[in-house]
């Protein structure tokens, strides 16, 4: 017999008033404001449009606010918005060569043509507490070159004359969408960036950590990683030539990576690729680790490791979906309890009822 | 300068800026939306390795819409698009609005010379100024000469 059960509603509103107070903390305290977020935390906030795959940095500070700064919970909000948009447009693919350059290095390259600008970084810092911080002092504004940046070109594609670096080439195949149709494994490159792409930070880290480690071994190089603005177009019915309709911070690492190579082509250092929406540069180099690690297979390699194993690592990388089965563990399950209680119950007592030699019988 | 071109200035200028610089010009056109403003999203792609195949990326919030001006020509006014990253109504709407009064070639050219030209000079001003602090962060490699 089933029985519903109902109850709870007092309990809830109550307790949603309470998280509303304990989020709004000590009264005598000015209120976070989201432009505040927006400005100070931006790193948060990029963070949570990445993996809510939604670009809108007010929505994002909001959803931060509202989540007390907890990012999984602030993800989720922002994706449940998304959801109540229809989608209006799909862009035409961005151009990051001509990036406005905010940051742009290369472990690979030395002198490359623009140079090895660092732009802001926590980079190269001690990462001692700056208990100056604490206080409230004036932060000097940033030194400033007199002239700008020389144009900054692709590294891997401008500085490969000898073709040792495999080229990426575009065959005009039109990208998979999984917000429109779940992923059906096995699934192409393009599917996978785009599930990378919003795929849990920490989670990504991990697993191009364990390439590192030696579960799926594949020695990589930071080839380029650069960070900064690209401008967005579309095309609209009327007009002649794509519309640019604003622009958008970005990160990208290019990972180059040991050999592939087949009886038709001689080997070549092969490539892995990482690209998000804000400043997300740890989050592009674990990108662009899994990109590679998933490519084992195309390239001929033992499958080994955990991260080589495209529908594991995919299925489970976004933090929507594995926070919201981990959680609806928190959900009254008394009825399933209740029977596995019963059968445990019974096995026990057929236990107890065998005979002595029977349960000392070698197995 | 094609309506593309204007577009962009148009839409990359922040509405503030955009604003003043069109009050300043002082046409004057009523207006009406045909079409939204309605807020949606664009799916961004990206190129695998930056110069392959396209996938998607991610989306962004988008507002776009059509406005007429209210004018008493037969077949009815100059009609106008904008589509702006972001949620602002008011953005798409003033762009529209823009894009529309400049079907009208007396108004083109005031809009091309008096608004377009130093919004883009703006904006490469501010572009230059990043760029000036990127190149600050530039490195200098030197060499340690040992021995001799």
């Amino acid at each position: 017999m089933y029985v519903a059960v109902k109850g709870g509603e007092q309990a809830i509103a109550n307790a949603h008033r309470w998280m509303a107070d304990r989020r709004r903390g000590d009264r005598h305290q000015p209120e976070l404001q989201t432009e505040q977020i927006r400005d100070q935390l931006g790193l948060a906030v990029d963070r949570v449009m990445a993996e809510a795959s939604l670009m809108d940095v007010e929505l994002a500070a909001l959803a931060l606010k509202q989540a007390s700064g907890d990012l999984t919970e602030a993800v989720f909000l922002l994706r449940a918005y998304r959801t109540t948009l229809p989608r209006l447009a799909d862009s035409v693919p961005l151009k990051t060569e001509a990036m406005h350059v905010e940051r742009r290095i290369s472990a690979a390259f030395k002198d490359v043509p623009g140079g090895q600008v660092l732009g802001p970084t926590y980079d190269y810092t001690h990462r001692l507490l700056d208990f100056m911080l604490l206080a409230e002092g004036e932060i000097p504004d940033p030194e400033r070159a007199q002239a700008g940046l020389e144009a900054c070109p692709q590294i891997l594609d401008s500085l490969d004359a000898e073709g040792l670096i495999e080229k990426e080439l575009d065959d005009g195949t039109e990208p998979y969408d999984i917000t429109r149709d779940p992923p059906d494994f096995p699934v192409d490159r393009a599917t996978r960036l785009q599930m990378l792409a919003r795929g849990d930070e920490g989670y990504l880290l991990a697993l191009g950590y364990s390439t590192q480690r030696g579960y799926g071994r594949n020695h990589p190089f930071a080839g380029e990683i650069r960070q900064g603005t690209v401008e967005v177009e579309i095309e609209v019915e009327g007009f002649d030539a794509p519309l640019c309709i604003g622009e958008v911070m970005i990160s990208e690492c290019q990972m180059i990576n040991q050999f592939g190579g087949s009886r038709e082509k001689s080997p070549q250092f092969t490539r892995g690729y990482g690209l998000a929406f804000g400043r997300n540069e740890r989050k592009t180099m674990a990108m662009a680790l899994i990109d590679r690690s998933l490519r084992a297979e195309e390239l001929g390699e033992p499958v080994q490791g955990p991260a080589q194993q495209a529908e594991f690592v995919l299925a489970h990388a976004d933090n929507v979906e594995a926070s919201g089965f981990v959680s609806h563990l928190k959900l009254p399950h008394y009825v399933d309890f209740q029977s596995e209680l019963e059968l445990l119950r019974r096995l026990r007592r057929e236990h107890d009822l065998r005979e002595p030699s029977e349960q000392e019988r070698p197995v | 300068m094609t309506p593309e071109q204007r577009h962009r200035i148009l839409a990359l200028t922040p509405l503030e800026r955009l604003n003043e610089g069109w009050l300043k010009l002082g046409i004057k056109a009523t207006h009406r939306c045909v079409r939204g403003p309605e807020t949606g999203m664009v799916m961004v792609r990206g190129r695998i390795g930056g110069t392959g195949n396209a996938f998607n990326l991610g989306e962004m919030t988008l507002t776009r819409v059509s406005v007429v001006l209210d004018e008493n020509a037969p077949d009815g006014g100059d009609i106008g698009h904008g589509w702006v990253a972001g949620r602002s109504r008011e953005h798409a709407e003033l762009i529209a609005l823009i894009d529309a009064c400049a079907h009208k070639a007396h108004w083109a050219r005031r809009i091309d010379a008096e608004l377009i030209e130093p919004l883009t000079q703006a904006l490469a001003d501010e572009r230059v100024e990043r760029s000036q602090l990127a190149a600050a962060t530039r490195v200098d490699f030197f060499t340690m000469v040992r021995g001799e």
